[in-house]
């Protein structure tokens, strides 16, 4: 193990030589990832608290269809995305492949299931917790909805951050929609899945270790939007 | 409560920031560009950093290279998501042209396979007198032989060759013979980490960083010569090909100024790749 320790040598002077190619790299992971989750965020939170608090045909194979799709092979969602737009795909025109739309756009397939199922747990629960209350000012469902996604917010930037985890860690979609092209669509996942192949595997560790501290920043840069003081959570919601 | 309705414009400064991402994101490139479909072998061992801004420089036209397997750079033209294909399967390369997919084929550039393993040579390979006597030991010996199985350039020459040793090692498939169905480098690794046998071109093997006990022991025949070609993808097939800018970078690769920077390449210090477009 002692590759480790080199490694963590080479990812600090990637770092401190301020690696122009580096930061290109972490840039676009960057890019991508925080664009497919903020996306995912705008489609799933809505749709995850319509399942939650609706009663509407349909809603119980929503529920089951969202939760399995959590479990998409990142692999398929790229495939998928690469027959669509392809040249010879339906969306082919649009001359969308290997770019970093493709990307964002493969990536938010591959989070939006786990941002509607875990937002939908979420305000789900806040739901039931503030029923009595609704019930007493007969709320109606458009005002429930921006009241639990509000109050819920911070356990839903937690749920963020978990599409955030699987989009900024995930190789399988990026490499065949983005086909790894140096300059261009190369990401942190498909820099090291390269240098893995060509056998220079402390500079792949290198880069993985770069990840993961880019994981933790975004995560401490989080924590701070999070608010210093709890609001006591069994209060009435804001009348805001 | 106040300090609920402060925090709002903080987050949704943040997902302004995230949209504007997302939005400078699809920014096409202004200079005019092409994709190729390439084997890994030329990406991997840095032909193309070499390469690439020689012609870029000359010619003002941005070169993406996708590095996939020969099968799939294949499957990816004709599909038609890159202008110019760059590989290493001379029959599979004209039958591309043959069914129209691909304008014309030229001879590139060459080098040649060889057969890595264990030092220790448990099978004898360095005894053999021919490719075919190397892989009969091989097949007998029931020492791991590490194979691409992924339809690349590499897998079709492997199987050429156990074909005309008249050895069909699929009977062995999950016992010694492996097969990895990914890259050459994945499949290096693989066979470093089983001490296998594997079949590579030279100039994968010479750029691979991580031989652990792995050394050449069977090289130099005629039958594991590695050709290399180079297709315009045809624009009456897929309209949207850049066949101006593509037909540039195909007459500079087979012209003497690509050719003269193909020889002058250099990896710790040999040359990996050996012109030979007609002129």
């Amino acid at each position: 193990m002692q590759e480790l320790s080199s490694s963590f040598a080479i990812a600090l002077s990637l770092i401190g030589t301020l690696d122009a190619d580096l930061f290109e790299i972490v840039g676009l992971s960057l890019r991508v990832s925080l664009s497919a989750v903020g996306l995912s965020l705008l489609i799933g939170l809505p749709v995850g608290a319509a399942i939650a608090i609706g009663r509407f045909p349909g809603r119980f194979s929503l529920i089951v269809i969202s939760n399995s799709l959590m479990g998409m092979p990142p692999v398929v969602v790229g495939l998928l995305v690469y027959l669509a737009l392809s040249r010879a795909g339906p969306f082919g025109v649009l001359g969308l492949l290997y770019t970093p739309t493709a990307m964002v756009i493969a990536q938010t397939l591959l989070i939006t299931p786990i941002i509607i199922a875990l937002a939908r747990q979420t305000i789900e629960d806040l739901n039931s917790e503030y029923a009595e209350y609704f019930a007493s000012l007969a709320i109606g469902s458009g005002h429930r909805v921006v009241t639990l996604l509000w109050e819920g917010r911070y356990s839903l930037l937690t749920v963020g951050l978990a599409g955030f985890g699987r989009a900024i860690s995930e190789v399988g979609a990026v490499m065949i929609v983005g086909g790894n092209i140096d300059h261009l669509t190369r990401v942190m996942t498909t820099a090291i899945a390269l240098e893995t192949s060509k056998g220079d595997l402390e500079l792949a560790m290198a880069l993985g270790i770069i990840l993961m501290l880019l994981a933790l920043a975004v995560n401490v840069l989080l924590f701070f939007i999070r608010p210093t003081e709890r609001f006591g959570k069994k209060s009435a919601p804001a009348s805001y | 409560m106040m300090s609920s309705v402060r925090r709002l414009p903080r987050i949704l400064r943040f997902f302004a920031a995230v949209f504007f991402c997302g939005v400078s994101a699809g920014v096409p490139a202004e200079r005019a560009s092409i994709v190729i479909q390439s084997t890994t072998s030329t990406a991997n061992s840095g032909l193309y950093d070499y390469l690439l801004p020689l012609f870029e420089e000359a010619h003002g036209i941005k070169v993406n290279v996708v590095a996939v397997g020969t099968g799939q750079a294949i499957r990816n033209a004709m599909r038609g998501d890159g202008d110019v294909l760059l590989v290493h399967a001379e029959l599979d390369e004209k039958q591309f042209v043959a069914d129209g997919w691909g304008v014309e084929r030229f001879d590139l550039m060459f080098n040649d396979f060889v057969l890595v393993g264990p030092a220790a040579d448990p099978a004898g390979l360095q005894r053999a007198d021919s490719v075919s006597e190397a892989l009969k030991r091989i097949s007998l010996s029931g020492v791991f032989f590490a194979s691409r199985g992924d339809d690349s350039g590499t897998h079709k020459k492997e199987l050429a060759l156990w074909r005309s040793a008249g050895i069909d090692p699929s009977g062995a498939s999950g016992d010694w013979y492996r097969e990895t169905g990914s890259g050459m480098g994945a499949t290096l690794n693989v066979a470093v980490g089983m001490n296998a046998y594997c079949l590579t071109d030279r100039a994968t093997w010479i750029s691979f960083a991580n031989k652990q006990g792995l050394k050449v022991l069977y090289e130099d025949d005629p039958p594991l010569f590695n050709q290399y070609g180079i297709t315009l993808v045809d624009s009456r097939k897929h309209p949207h090909v850049n066949a101006k800018a593509g037909q540039a970078f195909v007459d500079w690769m087979t012209g003497e100024v690509g050719q003269t920077a193909i020889a002058n390449f250099r990896r710790s210090g040999q040359q990996l790749f050996f012109p030979n477009a007609s002129p």
